[in-house]
This record gives structure tokens, C-alpha cells and sequence, in this order.
């Protein structure tokens, strides 16, 4: 196979990809690496306003009070039509039926 | 061992060869395992990050919430409540929180409002109430000060996404309709900084008494109480008492919020692996398809290969090569886009499943957590059972005499 000009072999053009590849996804572990401690700052930073304002949960979906702070729903809201009716609200999805609801 | 690495180099030339004859559909198949391997470390490496970083961060929040259940529904605490909490052994602080929501019609979104937490010493009764004049009580009146900024009446401090989205700024007013129909203007005294957006995106905070005047909630009442325990082993013990104590009251311990989490972004659970498990069953079908049925050519190919004077070992390493030039390709290939795709991008394939139909979303980075382990349990999830596929059946293809299979051509 040509290559840029050159003669070169497909084992070798096949090794050069597979290096390259995973010298990218080291870089990008080592990426992962170093943002994990330059990012400790932010995570101080979120940890600090949960505990000085008594934050329960994460802002992730604001569309109902049940799935804004899901750690705070009652026990019913979610499943509010039928124990296993589809939800109303899309990411209501994501709950999952209490687990020590017949505790 | 020169000879060997010689003997492979070839055998890996005459497989891309192969491969690139039939190149539409050897592309086809490498785009789709890559599509496959991208979507489920995509899942994971978003899942593992979030579920780590609210474990990470919600370590914080209160270790006893009590809340008051009416008829199954969560309700307003009294205030004397608190009182009783207060007197169980073990409890070190009880606080008040007074919050709740605010639909924003405007841009129809829905807005946490709350105000700062408020310790409760002892609840005052009318006669050990002390007098005080308006000056002296504005004089004493208590100031929430976060990072250099006061929250005072008439002030508010607001999220990122709150700000972003009604395109306001600090000095900003905002106004806002009360329970009784009345409107209130509110100054922005500061808005929270963007990197926060994940816990505070659409927090408005405001004074108690700003608070009540827009919801018009009696000072008897607080929305809920959190309380701090003396030894924090012993937490679920005085969510017990709590309970035992104040009946219809519900105490939410730390363990569970911290559960809640874990349990939404179990990414073996999750909605995304229902809905891309379909994809992966086509795939599975797909890649069974191509590496155990083979096709007329592929069977000729065989055969003039062992007629030339291939040995079956020759066949099986051949075919072992295209099987681990395609996953591999693939693997490394799915594995780097995802990492770009959730940690650089933003995942915006996941953004719509996970914004539903709020208008409100927080615009948020994940700290990248990633492991090795993470990165095995997908190697041999993908790679491992599509090369071992491929070998079975070119054992049988392989065996056959040459002659038998040249004769079946037509590809």
C-alpha cells in the first residue's frame, strides 16, 4: 500500500494506527488523571455550597418537585399513576421504585 | 521467534488485503462496533463520573432530614417540632429549612427558592418573648454572608442557570408574583459561579422573612428540620427515635440520599442500556451473522488457500487477525470518541433523555474518573466474545477439503 509517497506494508500501517490509538487514550487517561486533581477545587467548591445551604440533592432535572430532589420525594409521588406505569415526566425514568417500600 | 513475528506480519498483510476487497462491508461492520463500543463507554464513563462526584459532593448535605407526612405527602413542619428533636440523646444542632418552588411562567421553568439554614435554640413562648424595637431589631436583625456577599431583605442570590436563562446579572432586578397576587421586586445581589451549576443551577436564595412574604407561609411553620447527631454512627438509631417520637414525621438519613444516587446512575439499570440494549442485540445478531455463517467467497478463498499450501493453523491465525484487527480498531476507536463525547462535549447525545422536558438545564463539566478496571470490563465485554466468535467456525471451514470448497462459489 502507498503511504504518503512510500511503500508501505499493511501490518505495518495497521501497527502504526493501533500505537497511535493507544497513545491517544493515554493521553486522554492522563488527561483524566490530572483533571481529577486540578478539578478538586470545584468539588470543594459544590461540597461547600451542599453543606453551608443544606443541599439534599443534585440540580439535574428541574421538570417536577419529585425529580428536582429526589432524595426528598415522597414515597409515593414517583410512581404516583400505578407502582409501574410509565412516568409522566421523561427523566422520571431514571428513579426506580423505593426499595424498602414494603419495609 | 524472528521467524514467527515474520510468519504474522505477513499473515496480518494478506488479512488487510482480504479485508479491504470486501471493503463496504468490512467498513460497515467496523463503524457499527465502534457506534457499539462508544455508546456503552460512553454510559459508563458518564454514570461512574456522576454517581462519584455526587457521592463526592453530596458527603456534605445534612445527616438527618425530618420531614412531616400529611396523608402520604410531604408537608409543612411545625415549628415545635424542633423543639422535641432537639431533647433526643445524641442530637448535637437542629436547623430549620424553609424552601420550596417557584414556577416561572416566562420562561416556563421551575426554580428551587430557599433561604439560609436557621439553628434552632429554643422555640421563644409569648411570655419569655423579648421586646424590641424596630431599630434595635434591624440593629440585631442576623446577615447571611456568603463569600463577601450579604443576603439581605429584598436581595437575592441566584444560580447560574436562573441568570443564563432570564439573561440577568448581578444588580439585576427580578420580579417575582406572591401567594396573594402581589408582585415583588427582588435585587441580585450575586449570581453562583458557572462550575457550581451541577447543585445550584436554578437556586434562588432569599432572606425567611422575603420568604414567607412570597409564599405566605406562617412563622410557625418550616418546610423541613436537618439535624446534626453527636456521633455520626449513630445516625440511624436517632432517625429511629425521631421517628418514634414524632410519628408522622419522616427522617431522611445521609446513607439514603447518597443511595438515591447510586441506584439512578447504575449504569447496568439505566435507561440508556434499555434503550441502546436494542443496538447491541442488533449487533450481536450482526457480528454472529458475519463471523459464524460464511460466505460462498470467503469459503473459496479457503480453499485456495489450503490448495496453495496453507495449513489449517495458517487458516485459523488468518482469521484470528481479521477478528482482532476489526474489535480492536473498534475498541480503541469507541473508547476515545466517548471519553471526548462526555468529557470534553458535554455528552450531548445523553443531554435529551436527561433534560426530559425542563426548560431549566444545568450546563455542567464532569471531573473525569476513570479507571482501568473500567476500561478491562469493557475490553472483554466487546473485543474478547467477537474474536472468539470468529474462530469457532473457521475451525470447521478450515478443516474442509480444498477441493469441496472451490467448487462452492457464487459469491
Amino acid at each position: 500500500m502507498k503511504f504518503i509517497g512510500l511503500e508501505i506494508r499493511n501490518s505495518s500501517l495497521f501497527f502504526l494506527c493501533l500505537l497511535t490509538q493507544v497513545v491517544v487514550l493515554a493521553l486522554l487517561l492522563f488527561h483524566a488523571n490530572v483533571s481529577e486533581n486540578t478539578q478538586q477545587g470545584n468539588l470543594a467548591e459544590k461540597a461547600d455550597l451542599v453543606k453551608t445551604w443544606q443541599l439534599t440533592d443534585l440540580c439535574l432535572f428541574t421538570e417536577a418537585r419529585y425529580t428536582r430532589h429526589l432524595s426528598q420525594a415522597d414515597l409515593n409521588t414517583t410512581f404516583q399513576d400505578h407502582p409501574f406505569s410509565f412516568e409522566h415526566f421523561p427523566s422520571g425514568s431514571f428513579t426506580q421504585p423505593y426499595t424498602e417500600l414494603g419495609q | 521467534m524472528n521467524h514467527w513475528l515474520q510468519k504474522q506480519r505477513y499473515i496480518i498483510d494478506f488479512t488487510i488485503s482480504s479485508l479491504l476487497r470486501r471493503k463496504v462491508k468490512n467498513l460497515g461492520l467496523l463503524a457499527l462496533y465502534s457506534l457499539i463500543v462508544f455508546i456503552l463507554a460512553s454510559t459508563m464513563f458518564f454514570t461512574y463520573s456522576i454517581k462519584k462526584e455526587a457521592a463526592l459532593i453530596l458527603q456534605s448535605s445534612p445527616e438527618i432530614v425530618v420531614q412531616k407526612i400529611v396523608a402520604g405527602r410531604h408537608d409543612l413542619l411545625p415549628v415545635s417540632y424542633l423543639d422535641g428533636i432537639k431533647k433526643i440523646r445524641g442530637v448535637a444542632k437542629v436547623e430549620s429549612r424553609l424552601w420550596g418552588y417557584y414556577y416561572d411562567s416566562l420562561v416556563k421553568a421551575n426554580y428551587t427558592v430557599l433561604t439560609p439554614p436557621h439553628e434552632v435554640t429554643e422555640t421563644p413562648t409569648e411570655s419569655k418573648k423579648p421586646v424590641v424595637t424596630r431599630e434595635a431589631e434591624a440593629e440585631i436583625k442576623p446577615l447571611f454572608d456568603w463569600h463577601g456577599t450579604k443576603l439581605e431583605s429584598g436581595n437575592l442570590i441566584i444560580g447560574n442557570g436562573v441568570a443564563r436563562m432570564r439573561e440577568l446579572g448581578k444588580d439585576d432586578y427580578m420580579p417575582f408574583r406572591a401567594h396573594d397576587g402581589t408582585i415583588l421586586n427582588f435585587k441580585i445581589a450575586d449570581v453562583l459561579s458557572a462550575e457550581s451549576e451541577l447543585v445550584s443551577s436554578d437556586l434562588l436564595m432569599m432572606t425567611e422573612d422575603d420568604f414567607r412574604k412570597l409564599f405566605g407561609i406562617e412563622p410557625q411553620f418550616v418546610t423541613d428540620a436537618t439535624v446534626v447527631v453527636k456521633n455520626p454512627s449513630e445516625m440511624g438509631m436517632i432517625a429511629l427515635k425521631i421517628k418514634e417520637r414524632l410519628i408522622d414525621s419522616r427522617p431522611i438519613i445521609r446513607d439514603e440520599i447518597l443511595r438515591t444516587y447510586d441506584s439512578i446512575f447504575n449504569w447496568r439499570g439505566g435507561m440508556m442500556i434499555v434503550i441502546f440494549s436494542a443496538a447491541v442485540l442488533a449487533f450481536v445478531i450482526f457480528a454472529w451473522d458475519k463471523a459464524s455463517g460464511l460466505s460462498a467467497g470467503e469459503r473459496h478463498e479457503i480453499g485456495i488457500l489450503k490448495a496453495i499450501g496453507w495449513e489449517t493453523g495458517d487458516v485459523i491465525e488468518m482469521k484470528f487477525w481479521e477478528g482482532a484487527i476489526i474489535s480492536l480498531t473498534a475498541f480503541f476507536s469507541g473508547v476515545i470518541f466517548a471519553y471526548i463525547h462526555v468529557f470534553f462535549a458535554g455528552s450531548p447525545v445523553f443531554e435529551p433523555a436527561l433534560k426530559g422536558w425542563s426548560s431549566l438545564y444545568p450546563n455542567f463539566k464532569l471531573t473525569p474518573f476513570v479507571n482501568i478496571e473500567q476500561l478491562t470490563t469493557l475490553f472483554f465485554l466487546t473485543v474478547v466474545p467477537y474474536t472468539v466468535a470468529t474462530i469457532v467456525p473457521i475451525w470447521r471451514a478450515a478443516t474442509i477439503d480444498p477441493d469441496t470448497a472451490m467448487r462452492n462459489t457464487g459469491e
